[in-house]
């Protein structure tokens, strides 16, 4: 017995550093948090609240001064903030673990047009790069395929799951197209100037893209005699069921995207990446088109923008009644999702309010993702998907987790690197 | 027929002069000794000596005699030259005329190749000193042509492969003779360059730093090689010693490299004469320091076609001002006493140089400069007296032209070559230029004549209305035809008097023959007036825009002066034992921290208040890659002869970015490539300030090491290179180090030794002159390289991204390393799967010193949230997780005794924040070096308004240009790479 005991303790502890944390169970006692300061996601504040939630919604948010039963446990969080559950739009956690190990990545696959690629079937729920999320607020991600000109679908995932099945909050959201830029770099490897030059080829790129989209509307209207797996998958569409979200960045090109996507039928279009979103403003808000703009910690590649640029947008957008999130795309994408809250942060820092500053990680994204009706907002009746920080999460020096609830769900704040972390600090301590 | 055609090609040969002792076959011996005389003419002996109405007389090729009063020779062939002028013909030393640049090398071969292709010759294939063009040289007649017909005369010409290039010849542009009387010269000049040859694929050096280091080994071989201590024999070094007294000739691509040049030339006591390339307008202080002579291409490019205003908004600043400054380069060399020569280098087409030229004269070039950078003094660089000028004994060489050399208007009629002549435009032809009103059948027509020489054209017009027709002028004979509704008219007249009054024959469409005849149109005063009226408003249009420091949007036009500044009533984060001190003052003073404390006065002291805000010591970047035109020479797994030093690009916009961000030192890194990377650069980002003054006074020496997957070329499919493993890592360590010790013996012993830079560098880390920042990851390595060291009896100073470090926190402790790390990064290669962000925090509880780095453009401008992190993660105090952006990398880089904290006595590098330094809500306000505001924010604000006024100006001038008829180019966006450990790639800049 005692053997048994003893390797079942080892299997236990060797299996916790290696393995993923486990899934917590279903919220089975309800939860009140009583005292913190609540930052709604909505732009509102309650200072001294209330929040308590039961089966995995919430049933009440107020003040701590309502006369209310606490429902379950209570948990005293006196000079603590509770926020909502952080959104990742236009991540792709899961997809691949690690950069320079091709075996680990299933993130871009071959092809010009892959609309019925759908990116939730190779989600790693048990990656190490997706826990290490959770210790920041991050809890939600929408998972998204990259490469080709229409890259595929994507899914919006909650971050404590058991397999890619447990963790969907809404399938097959959205198709994702890359819009061609009208410059193209020049071939330095032959000589040419390394410059980005004006793509000749341009005008011929996005005639493309019409035609694609063109052809697979007539073929949904068509009797479908020989079934197109590519033109089925991009029905909703179509039919509005499903939101086309354009990675583009440039004030010609977003305008361009924008219209043929009307002229070809597509309407409900999310502006992804979006440099130079700013100067279209006019025409964002008149088709009411929010923007999914990429992380302010990245240079601006215009040598002559302000040293701010890219940390100023949000505010310019927003003042002009632009509907605004932050979505992560480039280098290292994956691992700095995690500080999506500091992205915000240094929106608020340089010109958003700071509660608005939140909306962008919450309210907003859940808007724009479509699934605002169960998240992005501390609400009665939306998923208990929240957690409470010491501090400002927006602010590095603030941001740290006490407790996480996915859908009600108290969720483990470890993480493989906290593990690393005990280990080798209790190494040197014992020594 | 055939037989015919053979003769004729016969007799075209015999043309071509032959050596006066080579015997002759087809006919008589004749030797052409004609004398020919030029009468009349002011002719240019040299651009300051000029004769008014005097005579010119050569024979044999040779100028016999020139003055105004010459006695002409019985016998001699007379031009009457009235009214025009003779120049001394142009020479081009800097062409490859004549000489075809080889094929790259066509090998399909991925396999990286480390050794030289050459037997017999220096071990590095990109070393040609024994290129002798003579034997690939081939009389380019329709280049000749097109040179001659420019006025060029000589060219000195080469073959333009390698960074040791060569010797050049000294060709003269006469298309009949042959080679024996063409070539002045046969090693007139040695070569040089940056440029890899492509003869070869050879992989070092790759980069702009790896060249420069390179020249210099070749330097100390080629002097080791004179003195008889190599064992073998070396052709390529044996070649360099030969052309040791030649002028040294080197090309670059951008005023950067040109400074460059200079420095590796000035090492070894050679002054190179220097190529540029049009933009040394941007530093000219620093180009007239070198005292080279250079020679300077005139490629002027053409304005962006801005119509389209999306596009046009791509364009950066500094591709716009470049059209709009660098006509006035030749102006700005001249006007500041540099001795240069001009090129026809660069150029698309010969044609446009003198377009180029005369546009460099209307931005103030003066004509007298003009023509010695054309005559003069490209003969004394090239150290030849029988060119260039027209003084007796000269070789022959001149231009007859119809007035001033460098006026649109002017006519070349011809280009005389070792006393051959060259038509370019027949002088007989009659100038009959000017409107003309032509009568035939008794109607009126308007007839337009404007060109030059054989091309004069003609339009005709009747009541303002165009009229179909030809033109041609041959042989002072002009014929039209008219086309028009009532049919053909066919004229056929002769110019018959000076004032070009034509008469001859027409014959309508029914053949009838009637008389025609043409009379000049005197030239309305009003209509003459309007356009030198136009000419002279287009002058006063030139307005050149002032160069800033650097030349680009943000760039200083003047540059910051240290003032007296009292920062009263601030929070300062001192980064010492005194920690935070609330409501304090601190006075700057001549560049240093002059005092600290309450209730601070100063005379004309700059105040600034300080309430509510915060005062750090500028952060330190202990890991950068801004500000450089190169990161990694990777075509040796040891590159310890080169340094970053070398190629410190101050135009690189990050630096402006990063001192927005509070950062004012950084240590800017050689690559990951290879094991043992370069040398670095320790700078101040002191924005606008030259490369030179950006570094620190007696800097702290460091090299970069590196370890793991990138030294053993993990993601290469087809790295062939030493080593592919871990364990080949160590065996190099000690490899190299076992050298340095054995050389270092030798050194010592007294005995002659053969200087080996990379071998120099490698002794100073074993004699702790130098400090090793090493690239690491995974524990084993980093033990690994500690026990290296130990073993060689010296200290690793710091391992860098060293993110397993705190699985060996102890040992490195023990050993005395720092660890400058990142705050969170991981999970982008394998090595870095067990990377955690509380690394730094376990480290600093063990006893390291750590500094959060950034390795990154982006990151470098806000490592205040990076420090933060440690707070987050770990839980590091706020005044320790302050350190590790300031007090700590500065004592890493051994630079703590000037800066990284706020201490009387140190270097004024402070920044002023709005908030806490490490909110995410803190914007730096004031970036302070060296007691000089180098970022301000309000300042900054200013700059966005001026760069967006100057691009519209600019724009408004491109339109003009475009509608104004003259040609535009494409938009193009700058495509700059920021630079990691991992980049490759190198820019061009």
């Amino acid at each position: 017995m005692k053997n048994i005991l003893y390797s079942l303790l080892f299997f236990f502890c060797i299996g916790n550093s290696i393995a993923q944390q486990t899934p917590a169970n279903k919220q089975s006692t309800a939860v009140s948090i009583e005292g913190a300061t609540a930052h709604l996601g909505n732009g509102q504040v309650i200072k001294n609240s209330l929040i308590m939630f039961a089966d995995g919604k919430i049933t009440f948010v107020g003040s701590a001064m309502a006369k209310i039963a606490r429902q379950g446990t209570v948990i005293k969080a006196e000079g603590k903030h509770v926020y909502p559950g952080f959104i990742a739009a236009n991540a792709s956690l899961g997809l691949v673990e690690i950069d320079a190990v091709k075996a680990s990545a299933d993130l871009d696959e071959i092809g010009i047009n892959n609309p019925h690629i759908r990116s939730l079937i190779a989600y790693n729920a048990e990656s190490k790069v997706v826990e290490s999320m959770r210790p920041n607020g991050v809890l939600m991600a929408q998972i998204t395929p990259r490469g080709g000109t229409i890259s595929g679908t994507s899914s919006i995932v909650q971050l404590d799951a058991w397999n890619w099945e447990d963790a969907a909050v809404k399938i097959d959201d959205a198709i994702h197209m890359n819009w061609p830029g009208s410059f193209a770099r020049g071939r330095w490897w032959l000589g040419e100037d390394p410059g980005l030059k004006v793509d000749v080829k341009y005008g011929e790129n996005i005639e493309k893209i019409k035609s694609y989209f063109t052809d697979a509307k007539n073929y949904l209207a068509s009797n479908k005699e020989k079934k197109h797996l590519p033109y089925e998958a991009t029905k909703g569409l179509f039919n509005g069921s499903q939101k086309l979200f354009i990675h583009v960045t440039g004030q010609r090109e977003i305008t361009d995207a924008i219209t043929i996507a009307k002229e070809v039928g597509i309407d409900n279009l999310v502006i992804v990446r979006g440099d130079g979103a700013d100067k279209v403003a006019d025409l964002l808000v008149k088709h009411n088109i929010p923007v999914i703009l990429n992380r302010p910690h990245r240079n601006s590649d215009n040598e002559d923008d302000a040293y701010d640029y890219t940390y100023t947008i949000a505010k310019i957008l927003t003042d002009k009644g632009v509907l605004v999130s932050i979505g992560m795309e480039g280098q290292m994408e994956r691992m700095n999702t995690r500080n999506l809250p500091f992205y915000a942060g240094t929106f608020a820092a340089h010109g958003l309010d700071k509660e608005v500053a939140l909306q962008l990680l919450t309210s907003n994204t859940a808007k724009i993702l479509g699934i605002d009706d169960m998240v992005g907002s501390l609400e009665v009746g939306k998923h208990a998907t929240l957690f409470i920080s010491e501090g400002d999460a927006l602010d590095m020096r603030g941001n740290l987790l006490t407790k996480a609830y996915i859908q009600g769900r108290d969720i483990s704040l470890e993480t493989h690197q906290t593990e690393l972390y005990k280990r080798y600090s209790d190494k040197y301590k014992t020594k | 027929m055939k037989k015919l055609l053979f003769l004729l090609f016969f007799l075209s040969l015999t043309v071509i002069q032959a050596q006066d002792y080579f015997p002759t076959d087809s006919g008589v011996k004749t030797t052409e000794n004609t004398t020919f005389a030029f009468t009349n003419a002011t002719i240019y002996l040299t651009p300051d000596e000029v004769i008014k109405n005097g005579t010119l007389l050569i024979k044999d090729g040779k100028v016999v005699s020139v003055g105004k009063s010459v006695k002409i020779p019985k016998g001699a062939k007379t031009t009457d030259l009235e009214g025009k002028i003779i120049y001394p013909s142009f020479i081009d030393i800097y062409a490859d005329f004549g000489i075809e640049k080889p094929k790259r090398s066509s090998s399909t071969s991925r396999t990286t190749q480390y050794d030289a292709s050459r037997e017999g010759y220096y071990w590095n294939d990109h070393i040609r000193p024994d290129t002798n063009p003579i034997e690939d040289f081939k009389f380019d007649s329709k280049k000749a042509k097109e040179l001659i017909d420019a006025g060029f005369g000589v060219v000195n010409t080469h073959m333009q492969d390698g960074i040791i290039r060569g010797t050049g010849l000294l060709v003269a542009l006469n298309p009949n003779a042959s080679n024996a009387y063409r070539i002045l010269n046969t090693k007139s000049a040695h070569y040089l360059s940056f440029d890899r040859s492509v003869q070869t694929r050879q992989s070092y050096p790759n980069s702009r730093m790896g060249a420069m280091a390179l020249l210099r080994q070749v330097y100390n071989d080629a002097n080791w090689y004179a003195k008889g201590n190599m064992k073998n024999k070396d052709m390529a070094l044996e070649a360099l010693n030969g052309n040791k007294n030649l002028v040294q000739i080197f090309e670059t691509g951008n005023h950067l490299d040109a400074l460059r040049a200079d420095k590796v030339g000035d090492e070894f006591s050679v002054q190179y004469t220097i190529v540029g390339s049009g933009d040394e307008y941007e530093r000219v202080t620093d180009i007239k320091a070198t005292n080279a002579n250079f020679i300077i291409p005139i490629n002027f490019s053409n304005a962006y076609d801005v119509s389209n205003p999306l596009l046009a908004q791509q364009i950066s600043l500094r591709d716009m001002r470049k059209w709009n400054q660098e006509p006035s380069n030749l102006s700005v060399l001249s006007k500041n006493g540099i001795n240069f020569a001009l090129t026809t280098h660069d150029l698309k087409s010969v044609k446009s140089f003198h377009k180029n030229l005369q546009k460099a004269i209307k931005y103030g070039f003066d004509t007298t400069k003009a023509l010695a950078a054309l005559t003069t003094i490209p003969a004394q660089i090239i150290g030849s007296t029988a060119i260039g000028n027209l003084k007796t004994g000269s070789h022959a060489n001149f231009i007859i032209t119809s007035g001033d050399i460098f006026d649109a208007k002017t006519t070349l009629f011809e280009n005389w070559v070792q006393g051959g002549q060259n038509v370019i435009n027949d002088m007989k032809i009659k100038d009959i230029t000017g409107t003309y009103t032509v009568n035939v059948n008794d109607k009126n027509y308007d007839l337009t004549i404007a060109g030059k020489g054989a091309k004069q054209t003609g339009a005709l017009k009747m009541e303002d209305k165009k009229v179909k027709a030809t033109f041609s002028f041959k042989d002072n004979w002009v014929s039209m035809t008219l086309h028009e509704e009532s049919g053909f008219t066919r004229m056929l007249g002769k110019v018959i008097n000076v004032d070009n009054e034509m008469q001859g024959t027409a014959y309508d469409s029914l053949g009838t023959e009637t008389t025609w005849s043409a009379s000049k149109k005197a030239i309305e005063d009003d209509k003459k007036e309007t356009s030198d009226k136009k000419e002279e408003k287009e002058e006063k249009e030139m307005t050149v825009f002032p160069v800033s420091y650097p030349n680009l949007g943000f760039g200083n036009f003047t540059q910051p002066e240290a003032t007296t500044i009292l920062i009263k009533n601030v929070t300062v984060w001192t980064s010492e034992d005194d920690g935070i001190l609330e409501n304090t003052d601190v006075l700057l003073k001549d560049g240093k921290i002059d005092k600290i404390g309450k209730n601070l006065k100063a005379r004309k002291a700059l105040e600034i208040d300080g309430t509510g805000k915060h005062l750090t010591a500028g952060i330190v970047d202990e890991h950068s890659h801004i500000a450089t035109s190169a990161v990694n020479e990777g075509g040796q797994n040891s590159s310890a002869e080169v340094t970053i030093e070398d190629v410190v690009d101050p135009t690189d916009i990050n630096i402006y970015r990063n001192i927005s961000g509070g950062t004012t030192s950084a240590q800017i890194l050689h690559g990951s490539a290879n094991p043992i990377g370069g040398r670095s650069a320790i700078i101040k980002l002191k924005w606008g300030e030259n490369a030179a003054n950006m570094m620190y006074d007696n800097s702290p020496k460091f090299i970069k090491f590196a370890l793991g997957e990138n030294v053993k070329q993990s993601r290469s499919s087809n790295g062939v290179r030493f080593p592919q493993t871990r364990m080949g890592v160590e065996q190099m360590f000690t490899d190299y180090f076992t050298r340095a010790k054995e050389y270092e013996a030798l050194k010592k012993s007294g005995n002659s030794y053969r200087k080996d830079t990379e071998l120099e560098t490698l002794v100073e880390i074993l004699n702790g002159e130098r400090f090793i920042s090493c690239h690491s990851y995974v524990q084993s390595e980093i033990n690994m390289l500690m026990k290296v060291a130990e073993k060689f009896n010296f200290r690793v100073n710091t391992f860098t991204h060293i993110l397993e470090g705190y699985k060996v926190a102890d040992k490195m402790a023990e050993h005395g390393v720092g660890g400058s790390t990142f705050s969170d990064w991981w999970g982008y290669k394998y090595e870095v799967n067990d990377a955690i962000p509380f690394n730094a925090a376990i480290m600093h509880n063990a006893g390291v010193t750590v500094a959060i780095n950034s390795d990154d453009a982006e990151m470098s401008r806000r490592l205040n949230q990076e420090a933060a992190k440690t707070i987050k993660y770990g839980g590091m105090s706020e005044l320790e997780a302050w350190k590790t952006v300031t007090i700590n990398p500065a004592k890493l880089l051994h630079i703590d005794d000037k800066v990284g904290s706020i201490k009387i006595g140190k270097d004024a590098d402070v920044v002023l924040w709005s908030d806490h330094p490490m909110s995410i809500y803190a914007k730096a306000e004031k970036t302070i070096i060296d007691g000089k505001v180098f970022f301000d924010l309000e300042k900054d604000a200013k700059k966005r308004v001026a760069i967006s006024e100057e691009k519209s100006k600019l724009i408004n001038m491109m339109l003009k240009e475009k509608m104004s008829g003259g040609k535009t180019k494409a938009p193009m966006k700058r495509g700059d790479i920021n630079f990691q450990c991992d980049t490759l790639e190198e820019l061009k800049n």
